[in-house]
Formats: structure tokens, sequence, C-alpha cells
């Protein structure tokens, strides 16, 4: 199947997706201006393919990335000897395709212990939404039937524990904590143990916000880690680094480090709903290797979805293609 | 610290060029190459990379650099130029206007600081303009907001105002005012909540609170690691609010910092603050020229004096400094001089305000935990031990014990007594020594053997070479 009619298919099947309308914006931003700038140019020459680096490069997909894609376009108008600019529509499409759909094969659910309780871990930096996401993904959870507890690891923000609780309510979820300014590992310690008491299905443990370049925050948050995997076995069951789209290169950063430090099993896109990019999901897949597997689309608690590559890729190009 | 990365690309770009006799535009073209793509996956936004790139390019050109004295000398400074006009030029003095009270409102993306950063106003107002500030509540979106803010004004001693999350703005910035007058608050910052800037409804909304609060100052709150989405998020808010100015946060992180670089270009509107950690004093004044000189690695003698003078008692100072000229400094003395340093913050964020010093601080892998460490074995240490030196160095049972005392090795406590040794060596040499010839391009130069960890700034921070310093060009 050709890359227009994988297109039209998932135009078909996906059309009234909410997927597609929470990234209505980011497509308008950015990509209509791409085919904007290869319909108006007739001609293939260096400042074009300038204009498309630029292009990629405001949707945060990294420098790294952005030049060897475009060489890759370089190359391929040479050796094809492809002298129309619309044509290369195609092109792209075809080779962000290759690189991150076709080889796809990172399983993006969320992955429970065999014998409750699963414990999923929350990290990230400052701001990027970690609470909220923890909500939205307790409902998602008890949707599917799961009986959940939200434990409130972050003891050092003001508000913090108090934000979770509210949330709990909302949802409907069990909810843990201690005092604020408790040590972080002890309330997941003692989490546990409630949360075997009670029968919990899955903890969702929320932890402070912290720069990956502290050093002793980041000691603790090994800490921390240590601690759940001693008290479960096989635990955390997932490492989710909570990631703003809004971040730029940054995150590749922060994803590095939180790597290194709690061995993260997948990445959550929050606040996609804007008109930011996310590029950052793709240069964290293809340098750090960790999988986008929640993407968060707006203030509701039911607007986070699981990530599809496919529909993000969809999400990006379906003007290019659809019009062409 | 932020900035770290696109320093060192840029400063490699620079390389390419000095001490190059002549330039050719051909020279140049191949730097500003590099310099494009430094700023541009340090997330500056492509537009004011272009318009940076051109200018500088043109002005680099000019008949009279290229052909000038020391051309690449020049080339630098119109990078530095140009790279200062980007951040905003001058410092953008904050000035309370003399009507009474005055109001601030913070606007912003969610989870960009805006709590955080009402809390540091208020205390920077507090402390550097003697006002009694006052916080606001307006956010009543997101769970616990209210709460945080309060424990941040309990933290400050700062009354908070709120009516909790169902009232209307109207009714809260009403009573609000009535509320800081009984109070006697003098300066009223409003925290509102956080909102997509393509959000129209909410930013609507926002523009109706400020239609009501009718503020003086109008500040976003964004984010230091935000992207390429920076620019269009400064615009809208400018758009909808007319901003008079913006507060950079986060910037204690890594990164690379474009929307600093971006933001200003895009609103015009000039960067007043940035945070710098999660603790409420972390927020210091933007300076333009400052940062600059810092990107391109040429220091920051500036800051560092300033926080020199802020933290340390001149009188202690010149205390210390006859002790150290003496050759009579003992550990006590080293303790004192420990907790100084400590107080104006980290020890490798300290040692980067020094020209030429910012490669140093990787080479000799700096660390801020060693402080603790040294003062844990001065702690272990008895009386005597402290005010001799020598005792420790004539018993090695002396030193199992402070070893054992403090919790580390022997080899430890000798590395202390190794360091202490050079570091009152190169103290003698530094009284003796002229400061205008120290090299700024190489402070460390002038102690040879000295040990590179802690005596550089002391140096400078003795009040020697005292506002002399600038940008060594």
């Amino acid at each position: 199947m050709g890359i227009r009619d994988w297109f039209r298919s998932k135009k078909r099947k996906h059309q009234a997706q909410k997927y597609r309308i929470g990234m209505e914006k980011t497509r308008a931003s950015v990509f209509n201006r791409l085919n904007d700038l290869l319909d108006s140019n007739t001609s293939i020459d260096d400042e074009l393919f300038e204009d498309i680096e630029e292009l990629f490069i405001m949707a945060d997909m990294g420098v790294d990335t952005v030049l060897d894609l475009v060489g890759h376009l370089r190359r391929h108008v040479k050796t094809k000897n492809i002298k129309d600019a619309s044509q290369l529509k195609d092109v792209i499409v075809e080779e962000m395709f290759r690189r991150y759909v076709r080889d796809e094969i990172v399983d993006t659910n969320l992955t429970l212990a065999e014998s409750a309780p699963s414990v999923f871990l929350f990290v990230g930096v400052n701001g990027v939404g970690k609470t909220t996401t923890i909500a939205k993904v307790a409902k998602l959870l008890q949707e599917e039937g799961k009986r959940v507890m939200l434990v409130a690891g972050d003891t050092y923000r003001a508000g913090a524990i108090n934000q979770l609780r509210v949330w709990s309510e909302r949802v409907g979820a069990e909810f843990f904590a201690k005092t604020a300014g408790s040590d972080p590992s002890s309330v997941m310690f003692d989490a546990i143990e409630e949360a075997r008491r009670q029968d919990v299905d899955v903890l969702l443990c929320d932890t402070a916000g912290r720069l990956h370049n502290k050093k002793n925050l980041m000691q603790e948050l090994g800490k921390i880690r240590r601690v759940i995997g001693r008290e479960v076995g096989g635990a955390p069951h997932e490492t989710l680094l909570v990631v703003d789209a809004t971040t730029g290169q940054n995150g590749l950063s922060q994803a590095r480090i939180f790597n290194d430090v709690t061995k993260l099993t997948g990445v959550a896109l929050t606040k996609l709903d804007g008109t930011a990019k996310g590029g950052i999901a793709l240069a964290i897949r293809e340098t750090i290797g960790v999988p986008v597997k929640l993407v968060g689309l707006g203030e509701k608690l039911d607007d986070l979805e699981y990530f599809d590559i496919e529909e993000y890729i969809y999400g990006l190009f379906a003007d290019v293609v659809d019009d062409g | 610290m932020a900035f770290d990365q696109l320093s060192d690309r840029l400063q490699m770009a620079l390389r390419r060029i000095r001490g190059k006799g002549r330039l050719t535009e051909d020279d140049i073209d191949e730097m500003m190459r590099e310099v494009r793509l430094s700023l541009l996956e340090a997330d500056v936004n492509f537009r004011v990379v272009k318009t940076f790139t051109r200018e500088v390019k043109e002005k680099a050109k000019g008949e009279r650099i290229l052909k000038g004295l020391n051309p690449s000398q020049q080339v630098v400074k119109v990078v530095h130029e140009e790279l200062q006009k980007l951040l905003g030029g001058e410092t953008s003095v904050f000035e309370p206007p003399s009507q009474k009270p005055m109001r601030i409102m913070l606007a912003g993306l969610q989870g960009s600081g805006k709590t955080t950063t009402a809390g540091k106003l208020a205390k920077f107002l507090q402390k550097e303009h003697g006002l009694k500030p006052m916080l606001v509540a307006l956010d009543l979106q997101r769970p616990a907001a209210i709460e945080q803010l309060q424990t941040i004004g309990r933290q400050l001693d700062v009354p908070v105002y709120q009516e909790g999350t169902q009232a209307s703005f109207a009714s809260i910035i009403d009573n609000a005012a009535a509320a800081a007058e009984s109070e006697s608050a003098d300066a009223l910052i409003f925290d509102t909540a956080g909102r997509l800037h393509i959000d129209e409804d909410l930013m609507e909304e926002l523009k109706r609170v400020k239609e009501m609060l009718e503020p003086e100052e109008t500040w976003l709150v964004l984010d230091a690691m935000t992207g390429q989405d920076a620019v269009s998020v400064a615009d809208h808010f400018h758009g909808s609010l007319g901003l008079t100015g913006s507060i950079l946060t986060k910037l204690d992180s890594d990164t690379r910092g474009g929307a600093a670089l971006s933001l200003r270009h895009v609103t015009g509107v000039p960067i007043k603050f940035m945070g710098l950690g999660e603790k409420l004093d972390a927020l210091e004044v933007f300076h333009p020229e400052r940062m600059a000189g810092r990107i391109l690695g040429m220091g920051d003698v500036m800051t560092l004096v300033d926080k020199v003078s802020e933290n340390v008692d001149e009188d202690d100072m010149m205390k210390m400094v006859e002790k150290m000229a003496s050759g009579k400094f003992n550990f006590d003395d080293y303790l004192k001089q420990l907790r100084m340093v400590k107080r104006m913050g980290s020890l490798s964020g300290l040692m980067k305000l020094i020209p030429g010093m910012n490669k140093m601080v990787k080479q000799a892998n700096v660390d801020d935990g060693q402080i603790e460490q040294v003062e844990t074995l001065i702690h272990s240490m008895t009386k005597q031990e402290r005010k001799k030196p020598e005792l420790l160095k004539k018993s090695s049972s002396r030193r199992r014990r402070v070893a054992r005392g403090s919790g580390r090795r022997v080899n430890d406590v000798n590395r202390l007594l190794q360091t202490f040794d050079q570091q009152k060596q190169a103290m003698k040499q530094m009284s003796n020594m002229d400061p205008s010839q120290i090299d700024p391009s190489n402070p460390m130069g002038a102690l040879k053997g000295a040990s590179a960890k802690k005596k550089p700034k002391k140096g400078k921070g003795k009040g020697k070479g005292k506002r002399k310093g600038g940008v060594p060009f």
C-alpha cells in the first residue's frame, strides 16, 4: 500500500478522532506552511532546503535529526533527479513514515504486573503536568476496571499534596499521603503497604518536579525507585517521564538524565493541544530510544490518549498529503 | 547552568576566527554558519536567528572591521553587541510607581512557574524596595493553587488574599483593594491561572481580568526551557494583554536558553527578572549585558562583585585578608571563608562569573558537594587542631580520628591538609601581587601551583580588582 493510500484509509478511519482535533493548531501553524512552501517554489535549490530545515526545526524536532532528514532529501533529489518542488511532499512524508512508523515495534501499552499491585512512577521537571497526568491515567485505568491509588510523593511543593487529593476525589480513586516535607521514599513504602491491605491494583506515584541537573534531587529520585523495587518485585512497572510539548531541545537532556537515574519505560507528552508541535518526542525516541506512550490533549480528565505514532505523523501531515 | 551548551558551541564557532590576523568574507560566512546552527540548537526561534545572523554579517563585513586592527576581536565584539541587543540592550530597572498601592499581574502557560514567581517577587519587593506586598489568588482553576499561594505567603510572612474558587473575579479584585488597605499593603501581586495562549475563551477572560485590575505591570512568566513555541506564546499573550515585561523561570536548568533570546525580540518588552531555583529568594534582575558576556564565556564580574558585596561583611573580609597575608590563616578562618562562599550560591556557578574560568570549572570538576565535605571534616577537628593545623600534620592518629569522626577516609583528611597548604601559599603570593598584572583571559596564570578549586574568587572578591573587571576587550 502506497503512502497516499495509507493516508486515505487513515483519513476515513480517524477523521472524527480527538487526536486530529487536538492537533489542529499544530498542523495549521507549521505543516500548512510546508504546503505553501512546496507549492510556491517550482525549482529546488539550496534556499528551499534551508526553508524546509527551518520548518522542521520549528517543530522542535532537533537540529541533528533535521539536518539528517534534509540531507536525505538532498540526496534523494539528486539521485532521483527530481525537479519539481511539489514532488518533494511525498518524499518527505515517506521518509518520516519510514523513520518513525514502519520500524515501529515498540508497544505503547502500559505494562501491568502479573499479580497486583502494579506501581507506576511519574517523574519530570517542574511544571510539566505530572499531577494532572496522574489523574488522567487514573481515570483511564479505572475505566478498564482497575482499582487505583494515587500516592502523593511530591512532599516538597506547597499545595502539591492537596492538588492530588482533589484529583483523587474527582476521579474516585484511593489516595495516600503523609505530611508535607516527609521523605518521599517513606511515602512510597507506606503507600505500598496500604495498597496491599486495600487490594489496590495500580499505584500511581507522584514525585516532586525536579530539574535534571540537580544532582541531589536526582539521587533522591534514584532512592525512591530503589525503595519501590525492593517492596514490589519488578516495580516500578512503568516509569513515565512527563514532558511538556512546548519543551525545546532541553527535552533531550531531560530524557537522557532521567533515564540514567530511573530507567524510563516511556514518555507522557502533555499540552499537545497548544501550538507546540511536540517534535521533541520524535527526537527523544530517536536519540534516547524511549517511546512516547501517552499524550495529553486538553485540560479535561479524559483528554489523555495512548500515543500512536501513526496518528501523530498523520496528524502532522494530513493536509500536506490530502491536498497534494 | 542555563546557556552552557550554547556558550560552548558559540565559543567554538568564534574560535574559528580567533587569532587570525586577516579575515575574509568567507571566514565570516563560515563562522556564521556555525553560529546559526548553535542558536537553532539552543531553541532560538528561527526567525530571530535569521535576523541575528544577517545583522552580524552585515556589521562584521564592514570595511572598518575587516581592514582594521585585530579584525577577529572586532568580530567577536560585534557578536557580543548583537547578542546583548537581542537580550534587550540595557538592563530594565524596575521602579515602583509613586502611586500606591501598585498592582502587578502575572500571566503565562500552565506550569511556567507563576505561583512560585509571585512569592519570589513579593520577597524581592520587600527586600529591595521596602514595599509591603500582598499576594492575591486569581487562579481559581488548578486544584490547590490557592493553598500553594497561602503556604508561600506564610513562609514569607506576606498576606494572601483569596475568596476560594467559586467567587467572581470582580468581587475578588474589589475586595482585595479593601484588604490591601486594611493590611496597609502597597504592592499587590495577582497570580492568575495558567492557560494556553490559543484558548480563546480563557484569553478573553484574562483580558477582562486585566481591564478590571488596571495593573501598572503585566508580566509574562515563561519557562526558559520552552522551545520554538516560545515565540507564539509570547506573541499571543502580548497581543491580548499588552505586556510590560517578562520573567524567565527555571534558568537554573541546563537549558540552552533560546527562549530568552527570542522572547525580547518578539514582544519588544524587556525581560525583567529570572528565576534561578525553587527557593523563594532565587530571583534575580535580568541584565542583558552580563548575560551576553556569560553566553560568550566572558564571565560576569559585575554579578560576582554584586554577590560578594551583598553577602560578605567588609570588616570580616578585611580581617580575613590580613590573616591571609600574614600567614596566620587557620581552619577556623577557612571554615568562615567557606561559609561566605556558600552564602553566595554554588561554587561552580560563582567561578563561571570570572572571565576565562568557564572552561576551568569543567576541567577542575568543581563539585559543590565538596564544600559540605570539607565542613564536616573541619567540624570533626578539636578547637586546638583548628587553630594549629600543624598538629594534624604531625600526628597520624589525629588524622585518623578526624576521618572517623567525619565518616570520611584518612585520604580525605590528607587531601584537605594539602589543599589548605596550597591555598595558604597562594594567598601569600597574591597579597604580594599587583592586581593590574592579572591577565583577564587567564586569571589563574598568576597563581601557579595554587589549587584551582577555591582561591580565585577570593582574589577578586577581596576587592583587589573591584569594578575593574568588565568584559575583557
